[in-house]
Parts: C-alpha cells; sequence; structure tokens
C-alpha cells in the first residue's frame, strides 16, 4: 500500500515537473486567456497538496484521467489492450519455464557432456543478445526470408465477453509463436543457468546420496527430491522478472506490432501523452506488487521450513 | 606470499581457459575501437560535411554496387556503417562504464554502510531495493525517460542507475554479513579502531570480491539496456551514435533486403556483449570456492 502510494507520489511529481498540464490541455495555439481557464476549470491552481489527494481519490475510483491526445479516459484505454498483453507474456512465461528448466536439470546431470556444452553456449549466446536483436533476427529468417510465419500483428481473434482472444484461431496462434519465443527468450537462459546451478549444489548433498542408496528411480530423486529444492530461486527469479517480463513486451510489441498495451505506451510516450504513461505506471505497480505476494505464498508450499506469521 | 600464490593461479587459469581469452580480447578490441575511433574510422558520421546523400544505401563492397569507401555499406543518409558502429561503440561503452561506475559506489557503500550498522538504515535501503528490484532496472528506465522529456547520454546513465545500484548493494550487504563475524574484525574492534577504520581497512578489502563479477555482467546488462532504450526510442537523441538505434533504423529497410543495415550493428553489439559474458563466466568460476575446477 505504502509502496502504491509512493509510485503515486514520485509518478505525479514527475508529471507535474515536466511541463505545465494546462498547456498540454489547452492545445498549442490557445491564447493566454484560454490556459487560465483550463487551470482553474481542471483546479491547477490549487495548491501541490490539495491536488494531488484529489488525483488519489480519482486514482482509487479509477479514474486517472483524460488522455490528452485521445480525449477519452486513459484507464479503459489501456485495458482495452491489455489481453493481447497478457496473452503474450503467459504464452513468454509458459515457454521460458518449461524450457529453462528441462534443459536446466538436463544439464545439471552431466556438466561435462558435449549436448550440454552446447546447450550452455546456446543459453550464452542467448544472454548475451538484447531482446530487441532476437526479435529481429527471428522476423528476418522466419518471416523475411523462409515465409513460414507471420512477422507481424496477431491475426484473427474471438471475443469472449470483453476478451478477445487469439488462441482460439490458427492465424491467432501462428502469430503469437514468433513474438511468444522472442519474449520468453531472454528469461529462458536466466531460468536455464540458475536450475542449473541450483540442481549442481543440491545434487551433492547428502540426502540426495541417501535417496540414491536408498534405490528411488532416478526420476524420482531427480524431480521430488532434488528439483524440488532447487525451484525455490527459480520461481522467485520468474516472480521477480516480472518488472522485466513486462519491460520487454513494450520491445516485443514494437517489433511484432502487437496491438497490445506496451504498444500504446510507447505511443504515449513519443506523444507525450503523460495521463496515459501514468496510468501505466500505476497499473504496472498494482501487477507487480501481487506478483511479489503470489511468489511468497508459493514459497512457502515450495519449502514448508517458511512459514510467514 | 600468499597474494602473490594467489595472484599466479588466476593468471595461470586464465591462460588455460580460451573462453577469457576470446572474452577479454573483444573487450579490448571494442575499447580500443572506441577510444580511438577518429582515427580509424574511415568517415565521421556525425560530422555533415562528410556526408553525401548521393552514396545513400551502399550495399557492403563485396555486393554488386559496393565500393571500397564504405567497406560496410552506407544507411539512408550515406553515413558509413562501419564509422557508424565503431562511433556507436563510443556510446556504448561510456554508458556501460558510467552505469558500473556510478551505480556500482552507490551501491556498494549502501551495502556496506546497511551490513555494517544495521537497524533502521539496513531495514529502510533494503526494503527500498526491493522494491527498485522487482521493479527492474528496464521497466523504471523506460518509463523515467518515457516522462523525461530531455534526451541525452547523461540521462540514459542516470535512468539506468536510478535501479541498477540495488544489485550492488545487495550483493554488498550478503558479503559484508559475512565477514563482519570473523575473528579479525572483533580483533579490529577490540584494538579501539573506529567504526570508520574498521568498514574501510578491513570490511570493504575483504567484503568486495563477489562484486566484482557483478560489475562484469552489469556491464554487459547496461550496454545491452542502452541499446534497447535507444532502439526504443528514448535512448540518446538522433545527434548520438548508438547500435541500438542503427538497428531501428535498419528495421525499416530489412523488408526491402538492405540487410546490412541491421545485420553488422547487430553482431558487433552482440560480440562486444558476449565477449564481457565469456570474461563474467570465467570469473565467476574462478572466483566461487564452491565450485572446483
Amino acid at each position: 500500500m505504502i509502496v502504491l502510494l509512493a509510485v503515486s507520489l514520485i509518478c505525479y511529481i514527475i508529471f507535474r515537473s515536466s511541463g505545465d498540464p494546462a498547456i498540454s490541455m489547452a492545445g498549442q495555439y490557445a491564447t493566454f486567456q484560454e490556459i487560465e481557464e483550463v487551470r482553474r476549470v481542471f483546479g491547477l491552481d490549487k495548491p501541490f497538496y490539495i491536488q494531488y489527494v484529489r488525483f488519489i481519490t480519482n486514482a482509487l475510483k479509477g479514474n486517472f484521467g483524460n488522455s490528452f491526445v485521445n480525449k477519452v479516459p486513459a484507464l479503459p484505454l489501456i485495458l482495452e489492450r491489455l489481453p493481447a498483453t497478457v496473452e503474450l507474456a503467459m504464452s513468454a512465461i509458459v515457454i521460458a519455464f518449461v524450457l529453462g528448466v528441462g534443459l536446466g536439470v538436463l544439464v545439471s546431470l552431466k556438466p561435462y557432456a558435449l549436448r550440454n556444452r552446447f546447450i550452455m553456449a546456446g543459453s550464452l549466446v542467448n544472454i548475451s543478445m538484447p531482446t530487441f536483436l532476437t526479435g529481429i533476427l527471428l522476423i528476418m529468417v522466419f518471416g523475411v526470408y523462409l515465409k513460414i510465419l507471420p512477422p507481424f500483428g496477431r491475426g484473427e481473434t474471438v471475443t469472449i465477453g470483453f476478451w478477445r482472444t487469439g488462441f482460439l484461431t490458427l492465424s491467432g496462434v501462428t502469430h503469437l509463436i514468433l513474438p511468444a519465443f522472442t519474449l520468453g527468450m531472454y528469461q529462458l537462459a536466466v531460468l536455464l543457468r540458475l536450475t542449473r546451478a541450483g540442481m549442481r549444489e543440491v545434487l551433492t548433498e547428502d540426502y540426495i546420496k541417501t535417496a540414491w542408496s536408498k534405490g528411488l528411480s532416478p526420476l524420482k530423486v531427480i524431480f521430488k527430491h532434488a528439483l524440488r529444492n532447487a525451484l525455490i530461486p527459480v520461481v522467485t527469479m520468474t516472480g521477480l522478472q516480472f518488472g522485466e517480463l513486462i519491460a520487454f513486451s513494450f520491445v516485443t510489441e514494437l517489433i511484432f506490432q502487437w496491438p497490445g498495451s506496451g504498444n500504446l505506451l510507447l505511443t504515449s510516450i513519443y506523444e507525450q501523452d503523460q495521463p496515459v504513461i501514468v496510468t501505466y505506471i500505476m497499473l504496472a505497480a498494482l501487477v507487480i506488487l501481487s506478483i511479489n505476494i503470489l511468489v511468497d505464498i508459493l514459497y512457502a508450499i515450495l519449502n514448508p521450513k517458511i512459514r510467514y506469521d | 606470499m600468499i597474494e602473490r600464490f594467489f595472484k599466479s593461479k588466476i593468471i595461470h587459469d586464465y591462460f588455460h581457459d580460451p573462453s577469457a581469452i576470446i572474452g577479454s580480447l573483444l573487450i579490448v578490441v571494442s575499447v580500443l575501437s572506441a577510444v580511438f575511433a577518429p582515427m580509424i574510422a574511415p568517415q565521421n558520421p556525425y560530422d555533415l560535411e562528410e556526408l553525401s546523400l548521393e552514396h545513400f544505401l551502399t550495399p557492403p563492397v563485396w555486393m554488386e554496387g559496393g565500393s571500397a569507401q564504405f567497406p560496410l555499406g552506407t544507411d539512408d543518409q550515406g553515413r558509413c556503417v562501419l564509422s557508424t558502429i565503431i562511433y556507436g561503440f563510443r556510446t556504448s561503452l561510456i554508458v556501460g562504464f558510467g552505469v558500473v561506475i556510478i551505480a556500482g559506489i552507490f551501491g556498494v557503500f549502501m551495502g556496506l554502510f546497511a551490513g555494517y550498522y544495521g537497524g533502521i538504515l539496513d531495514s529502510v535501503s533494503m526494503r527500498l531495493a526491493d522494491i527498485f528490484f522487482s521493479f527492474s532496472t528496464t521497466l523504471i528506465a523506460i518509463l523515467m525517460l518515457g516522462l523525461f522529456k530531455q534526451r541525452g547520454v547523461l540521462i540514459v546513465i542516470v535512468a539506468i542507475c536510478i535501479a541498477d545500484w540495488v544489485k550492488y548493494a545487495r550483493t554488498m550487504r550478503g558479503s559484508v554479513l559475512g565477514v563482519k563475524e570473523e575473528a579479525y574484525i572483533t580483533a579490529a574492534k577490540a584494538t579501539g579502531a573506529s567504526d570508520l577504520r574498521i568498514i574501510l581497512k578491513h570490511l570493504f578489502p575483504n567484503a568486495i570480491p563477489p562484486i566484482f563479477v557483478i560489475l562484469a555482467v552489469d556491464l554487459a546488462v547496461a550496454i545491452m539496456l542502452e541499446a534497447t532504450l535507444s532502439f526504443l526510442g528514448v535512448g540518446v537523441p538522433l545527434t548520438e551514435p548508438s547500435l541500438g538505434m542503427m538497428i531501428a533504423i535498419g528495421k525499416n529497410y530489412m523488408y526491402a533486403g538492405m540487410w546490412w543495415l541491421v545485420l553488422f550493428p547487430a553482431a558487433a553489439l552482440f560480440l562486444l556483449v558476449i565477449g564481457i559474458n565469456l570474461f563474467a563466466d570465467w570469473l565467476r568460476e574462478e572466483l566461487n570456492p564452491k565450485i572446483e575446477r
């Protein structure tokens, strides 16, 4: 709660110090009188703290002000674009987690086998490649030269209630493949390395030797005894990297012209549409904080030794 | 004597690890070309007198229509791609080292004091660190630059540093907490040494090694982040050379088959970053006593 308040205050200060909103709202060619009129009508002539309190009370009601450019409320504008972003991010997380942890376990079992050295070299290449580069190279190979996957857009979508989904049509799914891999790729290497490091440490522990000597099947030792303990930092990292995921979703959405909220934010940045940016920041803060709480809960499930009072 | 033995072991390991050698070579080449850019580059890509639009979109020298004057071709402004890459290294490395130095110093001292004194300073600074960490450096940098209206290399460095110091502070604090309990710190306290003396003379040198790995990794991260920010159009202004921006411009010509505008700067960025990462990897294994090689 305190964090959200602090974030809102910082946003608000930057928002106010980066130019007079009255001038932005009244338009470029407004006269001095018109600007003063706007200032009076929107209460911008009141002292700072009164304006801030009003900003907060409005925000709690879900009213973050109107977009300067589109003249419609900022929140619905973002929410309308949100399903596309959520679908992209979820697919990316699943790809990163499944491939990252799977390959990590595989590599940790025989760290010096040739195949695993190749995987590790691949992960180093991956980690040294910024997301935008991964995306562009994927487009170049699959979209421009091989022409087997569509390089931009979201394809056909089906609307269920308020949610427009691309999962249910063939074109929607093929459009999702490249961006989801692009976004998942960064996390994939990080998770792979983390799983490998964790597994390598855990596999030397005494209780793993005990498990082997009990004659348990390799699958049981690896997945039930070792992975469960190695997974704790991996889950934490997946949760903690959520902010990073949001940030890289901007990049991915820009490259693939994905009609999501990240693309909207970038457009707002170019057009200096402050209310939309501030709304987005508040929304992102809310999401990240909820994810952190979720990770704490997952923690306790994975490791019964951890208890929160 | 012990120190000399340690040093010689590091040197010995270094020369027996090809990836460490390749990594450091890549770093040295990029740094040298950035420092001596005006002497190496065929053209100063930001001197308008040297540019002429009649050379725009020339392909690399070995392709039809290429010219020896522009070994890697030119962009839509008639700028030599090779020269722009070399000047782009400058921006990358200035931002990279700027971030590492500023965020590093601030973070290390925050971690040092938080770890040593504990109490309110510790809980407040680490709570702050948690928040910054979960928001991630990239997200904060993009949003900060989005709200700011000015553009420039210094602003990019500051925007990255806002959240980046956290990595150093957390690592340093963890390291300090371990070193703090050692007998020689207790001994130093018993001799009546001042807090500042203990921190600077005893705690700092013994707690610093883990920071070197973070430093190396962070340099790579900062360079990639600068490229990402410039690619998004919120990084350095158009008047500064940047690998990220070159790729953003080249992307528009990619569908028309002008691959050199994307591929060359991409390769340059990639080689620089992977060089640093190779070196960082070696450093990590070298400084980690848990992994026996």
